[in-house]
């Protein structure tokens, strides 16, 4: 479908080679900046290990020490758990967030929805607050004797300590799910709205209700939105960092190696740049195989599900 | 299926609304009508109610925030003390991080839809060995997320002593595989070959069709693509974070969490304009947001397609 192929190598075609190597130029040499480099560099840093002599009175010197990084961060218990804790966050507030994000799509796309205009941009509009912002806000929402909502409780009789250590990670999940599930169903509902009408149509003369024709018609059809969006929200819980560090200025019982950047964070403020690097290696790796084995498995779902 | 294929851009916000405004005829006795009412009311009070919240907070004292209904104006009306608090403090430093933050996510944004608008074109409209790789590897980086890659690029500016300039933030805010690949799919659907090859045929030359054809049917969508970028580079806030010790080059979300962090204790920055700054600083976001829905959606269904 491009031009130039139907022409082979006349002057004219190696002229427009030339252009578009000239064209992709800017982008290829800052992505060999930006991404390259420093995911190079990060992979190379992560097999040395700074050595510090006994007394601490020379310079530390960098020593290469292979896979002793990798090692180290596995027997790290505070790593460890800041993984397992991702993970854990991931599992619950993923589902959560995307089967909300799902059924208001689906009720939006529905045909005799009144109001669909304000109730899109009501949705979406968390999604106009940066993460971080949206953080602070929840911050205040949720810190003792300022928070709102204890407040509410306590006039119910309920008794609500946001930041307790048992209500942390509801917390950020909350304040997740606040942010990013307009993001979401909007995705979803414009996969929605490029559904043929008559398609749904048919399915109500063949007597089907409502329930049916999303369970049965619409929900397969935007089986790949539901996939990608997934995909995206455990990249995105991965490299949760934003909510907790925001969060710990008013919950100073939230621990300073939360999450697994958190960590990484830590050991660059330690000048241990070996050692960050291999966090940030392991987490990229994790992010890399939990996303791809989703993918995976929808594929051979689907593949099953066709044959 | 190859995604340059695909339409990019469905005639949606129109069809919505005639769609349900027939459909409300013929169904209007339902009593699912009202459930499905109920459930979208109570979730945009879930969405609403923080801004809310934050819009209230921004009119109080300090006191009050402790003393009144978070969800209702109450005490003294404290607004505009509270704004000419916010923008003096510290020798009105909330001025410069404003300032800051325009020139990462605008100055930013608009060198990367230029780089993104020229790569996406050349991916798009030209054939040279190498090309699917090239694409490929544009489309396997738009799943790393910019924050992963903060503490890699710290490491590596680090010894090259650009951390806590501005270049340490600028120079990874103006690459996006995002727009480049946006920028592929919109140059490949809205770029006629034709037209194209009508202008070499008139002798011009391939940047100049580039910028007096290409650009100028692209430009809507390049629009979203600024957007995108622009909203993500606000929003990055860990690469800033870690980048930039010195205040006065931090964007205001650096800046404000830096206030939050004081806890309002003693001298500290009290909550009351913590929040205020916060509210001022969403507004030219929510702004744009609400300006340009139809930009947004085109790319969030480019973006479905993939």
């Amino acid at each position: 479908m491009s031009v130039a192929t139907s022409l082979a190598v006349s002057p004219h075609a190696r002229r427009r080679v030339r252009t578009a190597a000239a064209f992709l130029a800017p982008f290829a040499l800052l992505f060999a900046v930006v991404y390259v480099a420093p995911i190079g560099y990060t992979v190379y840093q992560s097999l040395f290990k700074l050595h510090r002599d006994g007394l601490g009175l020379s310079a530390p010197t960098k020593v290469f020490a292979g896979l002793g990084n990798y090692v180290d961060a596995l027997h790290d218990a505070d790593f460890r758990a800041s993984l397992l804790r991702v993970l854990l966050i991931g599992v619950v507030q993923v589902p959560v967030m995307l089967g909300l994000a799902l059924l208001l799509a689906l009720l939006l796309d529905a045909r005799s929805t009144l109001f669909k205009r304000f109730f899109r941009l009501a949705f979406f509009l968390p999604y106009a607050v940066p993460g971080v912002v949206g953080a602070l806000m929840w911050s205040y929402l949720v810190a003792p004797g300022l928070s709102p909502i204890t407040a509410l409780g306590k006039a119910v009789g309920l008794h609500l300590d946001l930041t307790s250590n048992a209500m942390l990670a509801p917390t950020i999940g909350n304040m997740l799910t606040w942010g990013w599930t307009g993001y979401n169903m909007l995705i979803i509902y414009s996969a929605l709205q490029a559904i043929p009408p008559e398609l749904s149509e048919a399915a109500r003369m063949d007597g089907c209700g409502a329930f049916r024709i999303a369970w049965h018609v619409k929900i397969p059809i935007v089986r790949p939105a539901l996939v990608l969006t997934t995909v995206f929200s455990i990249i995105g819980t991965a490299q949760l960092y934003n909510e907790p560090a925001v969060l710990q200025h008013v919950a100073p019982n939230l621990s300073s190696s939360y999450t697994p950047i958190f960590a990484a964070y830590n050991a660059v403020d330690d000048n241990n740049f070996g050692y960050a690097a291999t966090e940030s290696v392991l987490l990229a790796l994790l992010a890399f195989v939990l996303s791809f084995g989703f993918l995976k498995l929808v594929q051979r779902r689907g593949a099953e599900a066709a044959s | 299926m190859t995604v340059s294929q695909l339409p990019v851009e469905r005639p949606v916000a129109e069809s919505d609304d005639s769609r349900s405004r027939t459909g409300a005829d013929r169904s209007a006795a339902s009593p699912g009508r009202w459930v499905t009412l109920g459930v979208l009311g109570v979730a945009s009070v879930y969405f609403l109610a923080p801004v809310w919240w934050l819009v209230v907070s921004a009119t109080k004292t300090n006191s009050a925030l402790f003393t009144t209904d978070g969800f209702w104006f109450g005490g003294h009306f404290a607004l505009f003390s509270n704004l000419h608090d916010a923008f003096t403090r510290q020798g009105g430093i909330y001025v410069r991080w404003l300032l800051n933050t325009a020139l990462y996510a605008g100055g930013g944004a608009l060198v990367s839809t230029a780089v993104s608008a020229l790569a996406g074109y050349a991916l798009a409209k030209y054939a040279f060995r190498g090309r699917e790789f090239a694409f490929n590897v544009v489309l396997a980086a738009v799943l790393v997320p910019q924050p992963l890659l903060a503490i890699p690029l710290y490491l590596l500016f680090s010894p090259v002593h650009l951390v806590n300039t501005y270049w340490a933030v600028l120079i990874p805010s103006v690459v996006s595989p995002f727009g480049v690949y946006l920028s592929r799919i919109y140059a490949a659907a809205s770029v006629p070959d034709e037209l194209i090859e009508a202008g070499r045929m008139d002798g011009a030359g391939e940047v100049r069709i580039f910028t007096t054809i290409a650009l100028r049917l692209m430009s809507p969508a390049l629009v979203t693509v600024f957007l995108f970028q622009f909203v993500s580079i606000w929003s990055n806030y860990l690469l800033p974070a870690l980048m930039l010790a010195s205040d006065r080059l931090q964007p205001v979300t650096v800046g404000l969490v830096g206030w939050q962090a004081q806890r309002g204790i003693g001298d500290a920055v009290p909550f009351n304009v913590v929040i205020t700054a916060a509210a001022v600083s969403v507004v030219p976001l929510v702004v744009m947001f609400l300006s340009l829905q139809r930009f947004w959606r085109s790319g969030l269904v480019a973006g479905s397609l993939k």
